[in-house]
């Protein structure tokens, strides 16, 4: 099961955590208690020209050093602190969320494209791959990732999500399957400038993690979304895919489907489907992600996990129930179901 | 004179709201009315009698499951699999449905004035008098009909282009009928298409003018209008697919 749910303001309004946490929080039946998360883009305008690195401390006394050497040897770090935090009954803190405001030294990339991204890449490989007690969950520009083992409200009232003002939203109400304990497993999962959260699982995991392991990418949580956050990343931003294609390379249409297109739609697919044929995702699964100027959602192509829109104003939602939506906008103006294979993709306003 | 009970749902757990249906049915209410809903699941769940439910908002999922008698009125959209397994009685929702509509129905009568999701009327199933109905008023998406084991599926796409691909795919009872031509390609494998004859038309016309009835449409034009019947190809249409004989 698990609960997902995404909110953008075209015009960069800014709305604060406790709607957010009441959208999940109604889909509490698609959880079980296990894992919850809330990404949002806008957070930190003070610091809005360095990456802020999210990261989990099992103890900050021991791992906290490693962390700061690293990013000190690829830039400069303009501040750090303890990710505020309020003790809630319910939840068992089993580490300390830290966050670092850096800039990365674009020189240290000589011929890439967007040398920044490639170090901020290769340091969150670097730490999620070592056994050093610190994990990154988040590390893009102008955006946090909040996620905890517990209920929506708990993690929401833990990391005091109502204190931080953001366009867009991502949140995720997890039904555990398996690996209860650690805080990095559950979703959301975010790069840079990409955030997911995941409605499901995919059973071509392998494939696709060997795929995009092999451009240089370490998935280091044996998680589905993980995987999915580093290919959209590797399909937009490397391979210069736009988010319309990277999508439809992720979850193509079926060969029938495509034999009944016209015959350049024919050869666009089909040549997608032979150069993608490794990233592509199949099982059940609805996926909501986000970067600082887009939301998208989109489905298996079975639509074997539910998929509602819904627009009111400036404000798109996507989310697993009706409900969700409702439960924060209540006269929202459509509501809509996409077909399997349709995606939704909003813009920010430029 | 008919009793009639006032729930407000409003920040209510499904628990105590389902706990709070089921007494005022105990204390004899004839009329339920429910409002502010939103999202609360198994909304009628196992209720037996002949009371009416009146839903004000979003039904979550599994409305009606298992129900045996009673009729639900949705004024709204319904989530996933309204009359999960449902026994008899009615369900109307007045707005559309999410996935899984009619999941293993076994009896009674679902009506959606709009669109349903994926998978509508998976494995409804009939056994001697007890025949489950299903009608949408608007589409159906992708897989409708799936396993499906009896009863009767109406689609009458009132608002638009029938989206549904992969249409009975694994069935093997029952039959579905569709406003309108379907193309052969729609069908899925173990499915074949048939011309509706006047007898079918005078068995489904019945069920039209009810659906016309509860939702005020002109029901003549529905009644007359031309079909599209889909019934499984063969009776064992899988007989070779996970056995060898």
């Amino acid at each position: 099961m698990c609960g997902i749910f995404g909110v953008m303001d075209k015009r960069r309004q800014m709305m604060d955590g406790s709607g957010i946490r009441e959208a999940l929080s109604i889909m509490n039946e698609r959880g079980s208690g296990e894992g919850a998360g809330y990404v949002a883009y806008g957070i930190y305008p003070d610091y809005r020209d360095c990456y802020a690195l999210h990261v989990f401390f099992d103890n900050p006394g021991k791992s906290k050093a490693i962390v700061d050497a690293t990013l000190e040897q690829w830039g400069t770090i303009e501040h750090d602190e303890a990710i505020p935090t309020c003790d809630q009954p319910n939840l068992k803190a089993n580490c300390t969320p830290w966050r670092y405001f850096f800039k990365p030294d674009a020189s240290l990339a000589p011929g890439s494209a967007s040398p920044e991204k490639d170090v901020v890449t290769s340091i969150v490989m670097q730490i999620n791959a070592s056994a050093n007690g610190a994990e990154i969950v988040s590390s893009g520009k102008n955006v946090g990732l909040f996620k905890a083992s517990g209920w929506p409200e708990d993690v929401a009232d833990y990391y005091r999500i109502q204190d931080y003002e953001g366009y867009i939203w991502l949140a995720h109400n997890r039904y555990a399957t398996s690996n209860p304990e650690l805080w990095e497993r559950p979703d959301p999962f975010n790069l840079h400038d990409w955030s997911v959260v995941e409605n499901g699982k995919t059973t071509t995991y392998g494939a696709n993690r060997r795929y995009v392991e092999s451009f240089g990418y370490n998935c280091s949580t044996g998680t589905d979304s993980e995987v999915i956050a580093y290919l959209i990343d590797l399909l937009t931003r490397k391979h210069g895919l736009g988010i319309d294609l990277a999508i439809r390379a992720l979850a193509p249409p079926y060969w029938d489907e495509i034999d009944r297109m016209p015959e350049a739609e024919q050869n666009l697919n089909r040549a997608l489907r032979f150069a993608y044929g490794s990233a592509t995702m199949n099982g059940p699964f609805t996926v909501v992600a986000a970067n600082p100027d887009t939301m998208i959602g989109f489905t298996d192509r079975g639509k074997l996990r539910p998929m509602v829109v819904g627009e009111c104003g400036d404000r798109l939602y996507i989310a697993s129930e009706e409900t969700a939506i409702r439960a924060m906008e209540p006269c929202v103006e459509s509501i809509r179901r996409p077909a399997a294979g349709e995606p939704v993709i909003g813009r920010v306003a430029p | 004179m008919a009793k009639q009970v006032t729930i407000d749902a409003k920040g209510v757990h499904y628990t105590p709201l389902n706990q709070q249906i089921r007494k005022a049915i105990e204390d004899g209410a004839d009329e339920i009315v429910v409002n502010n809903v939103l999202g609360q699941r198994f909304i009628g769940n196992g209720l037996r009698g002949n009371a009416t439910i009146r839903v004000n908002g979003v039904a979550g999922g599994d409305l009606a499951m298992f129900m045996s008698g009673p009729t639900v009125i949705v004024d709204g959209n319904a989530e996933h699999a309204p009359g999960n397994t449902m026994d008899s009685g009615k369900v109307v929702i007045h707005g559309s449905a999410g996935d899984a509509v009619a999941h293993s129905m076994r009896g009674g009568k679902i009506f959606v004035r709009g669109d349903i999701g994926y998978r509508g009327g998976i494995h409804m199933k009939q056994y001697e008098t007890q025949r489950p109905i299903l009608v949408v008023g608007g589409s159906a998406q992708t897989f409708l009909g799936e396993y499906m084991a009896g009863g009767l599926l109406l689609v009458l796409g009132l608002d638009g282009a029938m989206k549904a691909r992969e249409i009975g795919s694994g069935i093997h009872g029952g039959e579905i009928v569709i406003r309108g031509d379907v193309d052969e390609a729609c069908l899925a494998a173990g499915a074949k298409k048939l011309p509706l004859t006047d007898e079918d038309r005078a068995r489904i016309a019945p069920v039209i003018r009810e659906f016309a009835a509860d939702f005020g449409l002109d029901a003549e034009p529905l009644v007359k209008a031309n079909y599209t019947r889909i019934v499984p190809a063969s009776a064992r249409p899988f007989a070779g697919k996970y056995t060898w004989e």
